[in-house]
C-alpha cells in the first residue's frame, strides 16, 4: 500500500512535498466547490503542467471538470504546443485557445515593433478577452510566490475586479484553510494552489512523481543568439541585431515562455537528478532568464495590476 | 539551497510594531542562510545606492510591492521560502502598523511559530501587546522574542535582561506555551544565523538553530476523527459507473479503512471502504491529508457535511461562542447580519450579544459595549441559521476557526476563534 507517511516515534507527519500537494489538492477542489465556471490557465511551462497533474489526482478517477485555456501568443516553442496537445489528450480535457494574432488582427490590440518586441504585454488583453467570452468566474494559475517579489504578495484566490485588475493593497485577508470566493456578478477569481511551491520543491516533486516535460526543459544543442548576456533561441520571432551571430550551444531552459524573450542557461543536465543538482547550485533565479521582467524595478506588480496571470 | 526530498515543513510568521526590523530580519536569515540568488541581492544593492543608503535595505527582499518600497513599511503579507539541511521553512513577514493588523493575522493563522520583535531602544509597544495577544489567541504553539537592533544599545545586557523581564511579565497572563527570547542585530547578523561576537554574555542558541530544532510535534489533532466532505466525485464513465468518492481534507484523527463512521448532519452510518489519493490505496489517512473516500453503503452526502466517528463527535450547534478579530472598517454591531464559513460550510449567521472587547495592552475586559471596530478583538455571541459541526479552537485549530463575511460586500471581515 501506499505510504507517504513518516512514522517516526509514533507521530504522524507529511513529508513537505506530501504536505504541498495535499494543499493545492485542497485548493483545486474548493474553486471547483466554489465557482461556476472554473478554468486552469495552461502556459505550457512545468508549473502548469504540475498543476494539470495534480488536477488529474485531485478528481480521479472522474475527469478533470474545467477546460485548460493557452493564451497562444504565437511565438511560441513548438515543444510546447506539441507537448500541449499530447497532454490534452492523454488527460481527456477539453482545450480552449486564446489567440493573440487574432486580437491583433480584429485590432483588439498593436503589435510592437523594434528588435526587442515582445508579445508579452499582448496577451494580457487576449487572456481577459478568453476569460470574458467564457464565462470563466475563476482561472486557475501556475505561478508561485517564490518566482517575484510582487507574486510573494498575493493571496491563493486573488480578487479581480470588473476589468480584471489587482489591487494589491486591499486584498481580502485569507484565513486558515478558509477560502472567500465570494464576488459580485462580472468580477472574477485568480487562483494560485502551487503558490507555497519553490522552484526546488517543483522538480523534486516532478522526480517522485514521474511527469512528462517538454525536452526543452532537459539539456539540449540549439542555435542561439546571446544577446544583453541572455542567451536566446534563433527562431523567426527574433530578428537579428547588427553585428550578432547565431552560435550552437548546449543548453536547457528553467521556465518557458516566449522565444523570443526567454533565455536559455547554459547546461549539462538532461536528466530530472541532474537538474535538481543544478537547481541547488545554482545563483539566480529562475525569472532572472526572462526579459520581461527586467523592464523595471516592479514590472511584474504593474503588469499584474494590468490583469496579467 | 539543501536538495532533502523528506523535511519537515515549519510554517513561521513574524510580528512587531512598525519598524521594528521584521523585514530586515527576514532579509538577514535568507542573505547569511545564502538563499538570496545573486540577481535579487544586485537589484537590492541597487534600490539601496538609489534611495541614498550607506548600507544594504535587506527589508527591500521583502518589501515587493511598489507602495512599500516608497515608503519603507511592510502593507501586506509577503511569503518567502528557504531550507536549510534541516528543514524547510514558509516564512509569512507581516506588516506591523495597526491599520494592518488584518494583513497580520492572515500571515499568523497558519503559523507553527511566531517571531515577534521588540525594538531593544523602546522595549514593548502597544503592537508588541497586540500581536502577542493574537498569537495566543491564535493557538500559535512557540514564540520566540527577538530582542533587536542591540547595536544601537550598544549590546547590553542589562538592555536586554530588562525588556526579557518585561515580556514575561505580559505573556505569563497569555496562553503561550513556549517562549524563548534572543537579542539580535537583524542589520549587522547579530545571533540570527551566525553566532554573535558582540554579546559574549548571550549562551542560547542563534535564532536559525532554534528554527531548526524546536520540537514542532504535531499541530494537527490525531484524535479526534473530523473529514468535512468538499465535493462529490461521480465519474459517469463506463469504467468507473457506481464511483461515488467523497473527497476532502482531513482535520483530525486518523481514518482506515473498515472504520465505523458517521456523517452529520444526517445521522447515518458506515463503513469506511476504501481511502484512496489518484487510485492508489492508502491505509491510514490523517490531517492535512487531501484525500477521496468510499463508503460501504449508499448514502445522501453532499458539500458541508462531515465524516466523523460515532464514538467521538464534535459539537452541533447553532448558537456560536467566538473570540473574533475584527478587520473592517464598518462595525460590528448587536445584530449585524454576517455569513460563517466554516470547514467546507457556509451559512447566514446574526450577531446575537457582543459580551466583551479586550484591552490589549492590560488584557482587561471592557464590558457594556455597542459595537467592536477594526482592530478590535472581542467576545461575541453568534446565532446561525444551520447547525455547525465544531470543535473549540484550542482543540481544532481547523474545525475551531471560522471566518465572517459581509453580505453585500462580499469581503472577509473577520476571523473568529470558536471557545
Ligand atoms: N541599527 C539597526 N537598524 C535596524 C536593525 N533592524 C532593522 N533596522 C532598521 O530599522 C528600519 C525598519 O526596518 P524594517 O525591517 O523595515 O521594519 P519592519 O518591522 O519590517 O517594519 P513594518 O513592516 O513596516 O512594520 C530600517 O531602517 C532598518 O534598516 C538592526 O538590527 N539594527
Ligand atoms: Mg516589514
Amino acid at each position: 500500500m501506499f505510504n507517504p507517511e513518516n512514522k517516526t516515534m509514533g507521530q504522524y507527519y507529511l513529508s513537505h512535498l506530501k504536505e504541498l500537494e495535499a494543499e493545492a489538492i485542497f485548493i483545486i477542489r474548493e474553486v471547483v466547490s466554489q465557482f461556476e465556471k472554473p478554468a486552469l490557465l495552461f502556459s505550457g511551462g512545468k508549473d502548469s503542467i504540475l498543476l494539470a497533474h495534480l488536477a488529474k489526482k485531485a478528481f480521479y478517477p472522474a475527469k478533470i471538470p474545467f477546460p485548460l485555456i493557452h493564451i497562444d501568443t504565437g511565438h511560441n516553442f513548438p515543444e510546447t504546443l506539441e507537448f500541449r496537445d499530447a497532454l490534452v489528450e492523454e488527460l481527456g480535457v477539453q482545450l480552449v485557445v486564446g489567440s493573440v494574432q487574432e486580437s491583433i488582427d480584429k485590432g483588439r490590440v498593436r503589435e510592437e515593433t523594434g528588435v526587442n518586441a515582445s508579445r508579452n504585454a499582448l496577451q494580457t488583453v487576449t487572456l481577459l478577452d478568453t476569460l470574458e467570452d467564457l464565462k470563466i468566474d475563476a482561472a486557475m494559475g501556475g505561478a508561485r510566490r517564490d518566482e517575484e517579489k510582487a507574486r510573494a504578495k498575493e493571496r491563493f484566490f486573488s480578487h479581480r475586479d470588473e476589468f480584471g485588475q489587482w489591487d494589491p493593497k486591499n486584498q481580502r485577508p485569507e484565513l486558515w484553510n478558509l477560502f472567500n470566493g465570494r464576488k459580485h456578478h462580472g468580477e472574477h477569481f485568480r487562483v494560485f494552489p502551487i503558490s507555497n511551491w519553490t522552484e526546488m520543491d517543483v522538480w523534486q516533486y516532478i522526480k517522485e512523481e514521474n511527469i512528462a516535460l517538454p525536452s526543452l526543459y532537459f539539456s539540449h544543442e540549439r542555435e542561439c543568439v546571446v544577446r544583453d548576456e541572455v542567451i536566446l533561441a534563433k527562431s523567426e520571432y527574433l530578428p537579428l541585431k547588427e553585428g550578432e551571430e547565431i552560435q550552437k550551444l548546449i543548453v536547457r531552459y528553467r521556465t518557458c515562455g516566449d522565444m523570443p524573450i526567454t533565455g536559455a542557461v547554459l547546461s549539462n543536465a538532461d536528466t530530472l537528478e541532474l537538474i535538481i543538482e543544478e537547481v541547488a547550485t545554482t545563483r539566480t533565479t529562475e525569472r532572472g532568464t526572462r526579459a520581461d521582467d527586467k523592464r523595471g524595478e516592479t514590472a511584474m506588480e504593474d503588469r499584474k495590476k494590468a490583469g496579467y496571470f | 539551497m539543501s536538495i532533502q526530498e523528506n523535511n519537515q515543513l515549519l510554517r513561521f510568521t513574524t510580528a512587531g510594531s512598525v519598524d521594528d526590523g521584521k523585514s530586515t530580519l527576514i532579509g538577514r536569515l535568507l542573505y547569511d542562510s545564502k538563499s538570496i540568488f545573486e540577481d535579487q541581492i544586485e537589484a537590492v544593492k541597487t534600490s539601496s545606492e538609489k534611495k541614498g543608503f550607506d548600507y544594504v535595505d535587506l527589508s527591500l527582499l521583502t518589501d515587493g510591492l511598489k507602495s512599500e518600497r516608497e515608503q519603507g513599511i511592510t502593507i501586506d503579507v509577503a511569503y518567502r521560502y528557504f531550507a536549510t539541511p534541516k528543514r524547510k521553512f514558509i516564512i509569512a513577514d507581516t506588516p506591523g502598523h495597526t491599520q494592518y493588523t488584518r494583513n497580520m493575522v492572515t500571515g499568523a493563522s497558519t503559523a507553527n511559530l511566531a517571531i515577534i520583535l521588540v525594538d531593544a531602544r523602546k522595549g514593548l509597544l502597544e503592537q508588541t501587546y497586540r500581536h502577542s495577544f493574537i498569537a495566543s489567541l491564535l493557538k500559535i504553539p512557540h514564540v520566540v522574542v527577538c530582542v533587536n537592533k542591540m547595536d544601537l544599545v550598544d549590546y547590553s545586557e542589562e538592555v536586554y535582561n530588562k525588556i526579557v523581564a518585561d515580556y514575561e511579565a505580559f505573556s505569563s497572563k497569555l496562553d503561550i506555551k513556549d517562549v524563548q527570547f534572543v537579542p539580535i542585530s537583524a542589520l549587522k547578523g547579530d545571533n540570527v544565523v551566525d553566532r554573535s561576537e558582540n554579546m559574549p554574555w548571550y549562551e542560547g542558541s542563534t535564532l536559525l538553530y532554534h528554527l531548526e530544532h524546536v520540537h514542532i510535534a504535531s499541530d494537527f489533532n490525531h484524535i479526534d476523527c473530523r473529514f468535512p466532505v468538499q465535493m462529490v466525485i461521480r465519474p459517469h464513465t463506463l469504467e468507473f459507473q457506481d464511483f461515488r468518492g467523497y473527497a476532502g481534507r482531513i482535520d483530525g484523527g486518523i481514518f482506515k479503512p473498515g472504520d465505523e463512521v458517521k456523517v452529520l448532519p444526517s445521522g447515518f452510518t458506515s463503513k469506511i471502504k476504501s481511502i484512496e489519493l489518484n487510485g492508489e490505496q492508502i491505509s491510514e489517512a490523517y490531517a492535512p491529508m487531501s484525500v477521496t473516500m468510499t463508503l460501504e453503503d449508499e448514502i445522501d452526502i453532499s458539500r458541508g457535511d462531515m465524516i466523523v466517528r460515532p464514538n467521538n463527535q464534535p459539537e452541533v450547534e447553532q448558537d456560536l461562542d467566538v473570540m473574533v478579530c475584527w478587520m473592517n472598517q464598518k462595525a460590528l454591531q448587536n445584530r449585524t447580519k454576517l455569513i460563517v464559513k466554516h470547514t467546507t460550510k457556509e451559512c447566514q449567521a446574526m450577531v446575537k450579544d457582543i459580551q466583551y472587547k479586550v484591552d490589549v495592552n492590560t488584557l482587561h475586559r471592557i464590558e457594556n459595549i455597542e459595537e467592536i471596530g477594526m482592530n478590535d478583538i472581542a467576545r461575541v455571541s453568534i446565532r446561525t441559521a444551520q447547525p455547525v459541526f465544531f470543535d473549540s479552537y484550542s482543540k481544532n485549530r481547523q474545525t475551531g476557526s471560522i471566518i465572517l463575511i459581509d453580505p453585500n460586500t462580499n469581503e472577509t471581515v473577520g476571523a473568529g476563534m470558536i471557545i
